[in-house]
């Protein structure tokens, strides 16, 4: 069961390991999250933990929802994400209301999963959504077909399309995890973590980062 | 670019073993001589690499490289250097070229004697 903590994905930049090597590298702004919600068997059927992150205005807040954070003491969160079995990751029970950073819980060094919303591209026809290779020619009766997906199937028998035949849609803006990203550094001073390798979403977009 | 990434290309950049700071001036048209550091399997040595500065990009930013040029038995061979690359040991400044551009890819095309840079006195 995933546990983990909310961020928000700063920017890239490569940076050089012990080894000499550059490495392209992502900076996220990882908390501090504030324990929102405590999950109980006896109330709500499971353990859970609710993190809120981020910072959200008191007029742009739901009525409904600035209860839900007075409870809890704390300022309206932009973001709320429940996360299981994260009492044993922090080794201790959470309160309500209690402020988690992200370096009590992750080291340098370890292996992280980061989830995130990907760049929504439109629009987009097979050759770019799907890698489909396209004509690869441009003269041989190729008409305006050279990004075109070709056949989608069979004739008279089966009479139909296959579900599932990839074709062209809206790509993108789906949620992606990235798995063993590589913590190069945790600077505890400005909540920031740096992970290697890219990470799905846009600048400032939320991501969650898991292990 | 964003304060945050600064800081922890800053961050980065202190962990190192040396500072950086200690290279000489240097820009287009200066001819260098550069201590590269490789690695063989545990052991380490130094090569040196000398030819013409013929840019350098993206200056004081954390992706800065120079650019070098010579001709190596008759071919030309340029080799980009990251100047904050823990792999360089030294920069040797051996003389300083009168140039009248920033990017001198015209000595590109040139051979021999024309392909040489003025010293400045």
């Amino acid at each position: 069961m995933p546990v983990g903590f909310i961020g928000k994905k700063i920017g890239m930049t490569s940076v050089y390991d012990a080894n000499g090597h550059k490495v392209a590298c992502t900076v996220i702004q990882a908390g501090p999250c504030v324990v929102t919600q405590v999950k109980t068997p006896e109330t709500d059927g499971y353990n859970a933990i609710q993190l809120g992150f981020g910072e959200r205005k008191e007029k742009n807040t739901p009525s409904a929802l600035k209860g839900h954070f007075k409870r809890a003491n704390t300022e309206p969160k932009r973001t709320v994400v429940e996360f299981r079995n994260m009492a044993e990751l922090a080794k201790k029970s959470l309160e309500l209301g209690e402020e988690l950073n992200f370096q009590d819980l992750f080291d340098e060094g370890e292996f992280v999963d980061i989830v995130g919303t990907s760049k929504g591209k439109g629009f987009q026809g097979v050759v770019k959504r799907h890698g489909f290779g396209g004509v690869g020619q441009a003269t041989h009766g190729q008409h305006n077909r050279q990004r075109a997906p070709g056949s989608i199937g069979a004739s008279s028998f089966p009479s139909r399309v296959f579900k599932g035949m990839r074709m062209a849609g809206r790509m993108g803006n789906d949620r992606v995890k990235i798995k063993n990203l590589r913590v190069l550094k945790v600077m505890p001073e400005a909540n920031l973590l740096v992970v290697s390798g890219s990470v799905p979403g846009a600048k400032n977009s939320f991501v969650l980062i898991q292990k | 670019m964003s304060d945050l990434i600064k800081q922890v290309e800053e961050a980065f950049q202190k962990d190192m073993p040396e500072q950086k700071e200690k290279y000489p001036e240097f820009g287009a048209g200066d001819t260098v001589n550069v201590h590269v550091k490789i690695r063989e399997g545990d052991k380490e040595r130094i090569q040196q690499y000398q030819g013409t500065v013929i840019q350098r990009r993206n200056k004081g930013g954390n992706g800065e490289t120079f650019t070098v040029r010579k001709i190596s038995n008759g071919v030309g061979v340029e080799r980009v250097f990251p100047i904050i690359s823990p792999n360089l040991a030294k920069i040797e400044v051996i003389r300083k070229g009168k140039v009248r551009r920033a990017r001198l890819f015209y000595l590109r095309g040139r051979m021999g004697k024309a392909a040489k840079v003025r010293e400045k006195y």
